[in-house]
């Protein structure tokens, strides 16, 4: 039997278990997946991104207090409680990870892909970023500072890309569009 | 806890493997044993997310690099459960045998302890930023040295990170302490640092070019340098 169907099973299992204790009612996981299929993910993030490259003060407010500037967008999904965003420039590439298990801004970005809580990404990003950021297509000079964020504490960074040079007098829903996940994981560039 | 999850720097795993866009949960199983979490707490098995986050740090190493994500959650969900008395594990193996007809005890991730840990139920604790009854002892711009040994319980010093020499870089007042919280003995709250680290401190001359490792860490962990 493989891994994945027995650990169906068991899971199954513990459900009926809990189901019969009173512990765990029917329609909660459908509300789990809806919740993360429907609101909470990355879009979230990219209208931060997106406010911050078209609203110089607001991109001030929140590299300054990352929490209190987005909590005017209510935005759901947990794990957010201090937010620290950090800025890519042509001499600084930011990248976060989660070394010693999975932490990640589920309220900006949803829940984290799989390749984000690893071994191969958490143990190389730390000692090897630029190595890394080559699987992923990003090279970087070598006089550029790559700083690398272990959120191993309730502190939740979102890396705060450059925006591309074509894309000046966009509104912020097209540059919202050009926002990805990973480009706010700090793994991918816009530009 | 020098356990198999610390993985900061450790080689050997290979290279990373991006994947396109996937969904959030590849297996309905998935989303169960996410909802089920909060059935966990409800029953008193799930206390605080230091606990939860140190029952996946105790599972069996093999099922942490092999069972996936969902998988070491399972692990950990089972042995709280099991830990706190809600379930036992022969009843859930018997549950197993009637949805299947394999070896219940196959391939399982959970590893509760016979003598488990008091761990007193904390309901409200979803935000883990507390105030300090004294002053914090370092500033920005302050050296500082980490502790050079591990701990047996829970922790948030990486291995990698261990006896090194580091530069205050945040301060974020003061947070639930997870070392203690872990195991019920108390929120202590703690100031908390974003440390900065050299890539040469950390892998020496050969490390790559201008790479500087942020790190939070809690005051505990560090000494002045």
């Amino acid at each position: 039997m493989s891994d994945e169907s027995h650990q169906s099973i068991r899971t199954e299992a513990i459900e009926s278990l809990l189901m019969e204790r009173g512990l765990l009612k029917d329609g909660v996981v459908d509300s789990v997946i809806e919740r993360f299929n429907e609101r909470v993910g990355p879009m979230n993030g990219a209208r931060v991104v997106a406010r911050a490259w078209t609203d110089g003060e607001f991109k001030r407010a929140l590299l300054n207090d990352g929490t209190a500037a987005i909590e005017p967008f209510k935005l759901e999904g947990g794990q957010v409680e201090k937010l620290v965003v950090v800025e890519n420039t042509p001499a600084v590439h930011n990248v976060v990870v989660c070394t010693l298990c999975s932490c990640y801004p589920w309220a900006l970005l949803g829940l984290p892909p799989k390749w984000y809580k690893s071994p191969e990404y958490r143990s190389r990003v730390v000692r090897e970023p630029r190595k890394v950021l080559g699987d992923f297509g990003v090279t970087l000079d070598d006089d550029v500072t790559v700083k690398v964020w272990d959120s191993s504490a309730e502190i939740r960074y979102l890396v705060l890309p450059e925006q591309p040079a074509g894309s000046k007098g966009l509104d912020e829903e097209a540059l919202a569009g050009l926002v990805t996940r990973d480009s706010m994981i700090g793994v991918a560039r816009l530009t | 806890m020098d356990g198999i999850h610390d993985f900061g720097g450790k080689e050997g795993y290979g290279r990373v493997k991006p994947v396109g866009d996937e969904p959030p949960f590849d297996e309905a199983w998935e989303a169960k044993v996410y909802a089920m979490l909060g059935a966990a707490r409800r029953a008193g098995a799930l206390k605080n997310t230091d606990q939860f986050r140190h029952a996946i740090e105790r599972i069996v190493p093999a099922a942490y690099l092999t069972h996936g994500y969902y998988g070491r959650w399972l692990g950990a969900l089972e042995t709280l459960l099991v830990e706190a008395g809600v379930l036992t594990t022969e009843e859930i193996n018997r549950k197993v045998a009637e949805k299947s007809r394999a070896s219940a005890a196959v391939l399982v991730a959970a590893q509760p302890r016979l003598d488990p840990e008091l761990v007193p139920y904390d309901s409200a604790q979803a935000h883990s930023a507390r105030s300090l009854d004294r002053a914090p002892r370092f500033r920005p711009g302050d050296r500082v040295r980490t502790l050079a040994h591990g701990v047996p319980g829970h922790t948030r010093l990486p291995q990698y990170a261990r006896g090194k020499l580091g530069t205050i870089a945040l301060y974020h007042e003061g947070w639930v302490y997870p070392d203690t919280n872990a195991h019920g003995k108390g929120e202590e709250p703690q100031a908390l640092y974003t440390v900065s680290f050299d890539g040469r401190e950390l892998w020496g001359p050969d490390a790559e070019p201008g790479l500087a490792v942020n790190i939070d860490l809690f005051e505990p962990y560090l000494r002045t340098a």
